[in-house]
């Protein structure tokens, strides 16, 4: 370790100091006191409930209302979802988090041929509305939020949701729920892409305006550092990309005309939760202050809500390991102290055995309780913004906003975020980082318990136990969606994607064309298709992984 | 093999997103001095064997984690048969679990590599097994 100028020497005896580097590049101090705070621009005297919020978005948090529990969760058709989500709802669970098989994810039908193998197989297969009127059966949609982790079809899915809600006699102008329909995350990292970067953007703008007038209460985008982080970025890069994709979300509402305060409040965040526990209550209370001061100052929101950073904590698959599995117990306990400590809104935290199957019951029940004891026995429900105060915690908030702003500072001179991902610039940088970070688990550099250290003999390897895949669940699903497109009106079928197609063909939003064709029992396939005839699919920029000999 | 570099096609086949692995591994692979095609996502069975083909690759490698690797192997297998492939490296990397590796070695793929593989396992099965 090099010494700094001003610290002391070390006194006999002692061991040299091993130099501490946080994953964003902040040097840690073994010692903090006032004076760091004060040299890292000292310690904002907001008060939780006060802009810019660094505190918490509330007064009273969680002793006004604990975090909302919200386990992801969905698998092979919408029955049996639905027994798990009755199930989850049963053990105390306080939203739903649903997931969609990839078939559905990327628009197609449970029996296009892209589907073959993938039908229900990392979640609930849907193709019509029917199914979702059966995943949903039985559950009061007031008393319990449904967030939908959908993303290429999500303008297809909010509507399928939306279409759904009214038919059970919901009054939209009341609904709450959210979509991820964050597109442009799923270029960098996760992949669930359908139509090319500008349409997209374009379909999410369509999503944002057609809420805010339709469904304000419903958050229909929630803009994920989370799979960039997973993907390969620092805590710090993971908040500054988030903001930058939500900036351009935000810029497209814009130009609709809409005014910043009608759908702000309506924007909330995901966040990733894995590496140092105090970089990332940092990042979070950072991440909060930025983001207000975005909203609320460049963008000049009147309404204070408008600059909430809400957001959904308690995933961090990269933290996982498949080596001893139990080892995720403990840390998923963490990830959700992280988050309790962090002011996250809801969580929805990782299951043990997530590295290598669909969490079991039995998983997803330790992780909801888990979360449960942190509030009954823990005490991290009893006082809001715990570690505030605290010269570590303030000194590192402040170093992690500077870092942030550095993030999008790069994005701003590759030309934005849109450009950025068009041009796979930021794909490969994430990606770079990815393999620096492989590299140094694979030197010991990055430690990681089970797997480069302290690792366990061949003949102590657990068992696990695996979600079973059931291929004639695959062929249920077909039938089910033969039988509704036998039953429905064809004739309405073809006139609802004619409407859709010339919607978007004339660049007017598609939401209501989407509503009517929903209603319709049009197929996600269908709907896709409809609009993949106007904007194209998109081709993945790759030419940047071709070796050049 | 002399005179010519390895050269390794990665692709991802069906509807996965997963890539960190993939890219990863790409790095790798062209850190070690192969020549690297990489196909990006959503990858056809039929495309990847056209694309194996047309590279004249060495080595196919596939990188599945959504769990369909079994389907998936089975389809990319028939298609690089039919191009006359058969001599061809073929290897896998993915969720793949413990149940499921011989299955993928009878299919033909002689590499399997699982999540948390290490990079340098896999440069030395490549240098080891392409002819």
């Amino acid at each position: 370790m090099t010494s700094t100028p001003g610290q002391r020497p070390p006194a006999r005896n002692e061991v040299p100091l091993r130099r501490v580097v946080s994953e964003s590049g902040i040097e840690i101090k073994p010692v903090y006191t006032a004076e760091d705070v004060a040299a890292s621009g000292g310690s904002d005297a907001s008060r939780p409930g006060e802009a810019p919020f660094t505190r918490g978005i509330h007064p009273l948090m969680y002793r006004h209302r604990p975090w909302t529990m919200r386990q992801y969760t969905g698998f092979a058709n919408a029955a049996d979802t639905n027994e798990r989500f009755k199930y989850l709802i049963a053990n105390g669970q306080t939203g739903l988090n649903v997931a969609f098989d990839l078939a559905t994810q990327c628009g197609y039908d449970s029996d296009a041929p892209e589907a073959v193998g993938e039908v229900g197989r990392v979640g609930m297969a849907v193709d019509t509305l029917r199914d979702f009127e059966i995943a949903f059966d039985g559950i009061d949609l007031d008393a319990i939020t449904v967030s939908l982790t959908i993303n290429g079809a999500a303008a297809i899915l909010i509507a399928m949701y939306l279409a759904m809600a009214e038919k059970r006699g919901y009054d939209l102008a009341r609904l709450r729920g959210t979509a991820q329909n964050d597109i442009l995350k799923e270029f960098i990292g996760r992949g669930t892409w359908v139509f090319p970067v500008d349409p997209s953007v374009k379909l999410v703008a369509d999503t944002i305006e057609y809420c805010a007038k339709a469904a304000p209460k419903y958050s229909p985008v929630s803009v994920c550092g989370y799979h960039i982080r997973e993907s390969g970025a620092t805590p710090a890069e993971e908040m500054g990309y988030a903001f930058a994709i939500a900036k351009a979300y935000t810029d497209a509402a814009l130009a609709r005309g809409l005014d910043i305060d009608e759908f702000a409040g309506r924007l909330s965040f995901n966040f990733n939760i894995f590496g140092n526990l105090f970089e990332q209550v940092a990042k979070f209370r950072a991440g909060r202050r930025r983001w207000a001061k975005i909203v609320l100052e460049e963008y000049g929101a009147k309404r204070p809500e408008s600059g909430w950073m809400r957001m959904i904590a308690g995933g961090g698959g990269f933290g996982l390991t498949i080596e001893q599995p139990e080892n995720n117990i403990m840390r998923g306990a963490y990830y959700a102290l992280i988050a309790a400590l962090g002011g996250a809104q809801t969580m929805a935290l990782c299951c043990y055995d997530e590295a290598y199957t669909i969490p079991t019951p039995k998983a997803q029940r330790v992780s909801l309780r888990t979360m449960q004891l942190l509030i009954e026995e823990m005490g991290l429900a009893d006082t809001v913004d715990p570690l505030g105060g605290s010269y570590y915690i303030e000194t590192l908030t402040n170093q992690l906003e500077e870092k942030i702003v550095e993030a999008m500072r790069w994005v701003d001179a590759n030309g934005g975020i849109v450009k950025a991902v068009s041009e796979g610039v930021i794909q490969a940088k994430v990606s770079q980082y990815a393999y620096e970070r492989q590299k140094a688990l694979e030197s010991g550099a990055l430690r990681k318990v089970g797997v480069n250290c302290y690792v366990e003999t061949e003949e102590e390897k657990p068992q696990v136990e695996l979600h079973p895949y059931d291929e004639m669940g695959a062929l249920a699903q077909i039938e089910g969606l033969r039988k509704v497109r036998s039953a429905r009106s064809n004739d309405a079928v073809a006139r609802a994607l004619a409407a859709l197609r010339a919607d978007a063909q004339a660049g007017r939003n598609v939401m209501p064309a989407l509503m009517e064709a929903v209603n319709a029992y049009a197929t996600v396939g269908e709907m896709t298709g409809a609009l993949v005839d106007v904007y194209g699919r998109f081709q993945e920029p790759t030419r940047l992984w071709r070796m050049v000999a | 093999m002399s005179g010519r570099r390895i050269k390794v096609l990665l692709a991802k086949p069906g509807l996965d997103g997963h890539d960190v692995g993939a890219k990863v591994v790409v790095q790798a692979l062209m850190e070690a001095g192969f020549d690297v095609v990489y196909t990006g996502l959503r990858q056809t069975p039929d495309a990847i064997a056209a694309a194996a083909a047309a590279e004249s690759a060495d080595v196919i490698g596939l990188s599945i984690l959504s769990g369909a690797h079994l389907p998936l192997c089975r389809r990319v297998r028939d298609l690089l048969q039919e191009r006359g492939l058969y001599d061809k490296l073929w290897i896998v990397g993915g969720n793949i679990p413990e149940q499921d590796r011989m299955v993928l070695r009878q299919l033909g793929y002689r590499g399997v590599f699982p999540t948390g593989s290490r990079t340098d396992e896999i440069v030395s099965f490549i240098r080891e097994n392409v002819k």
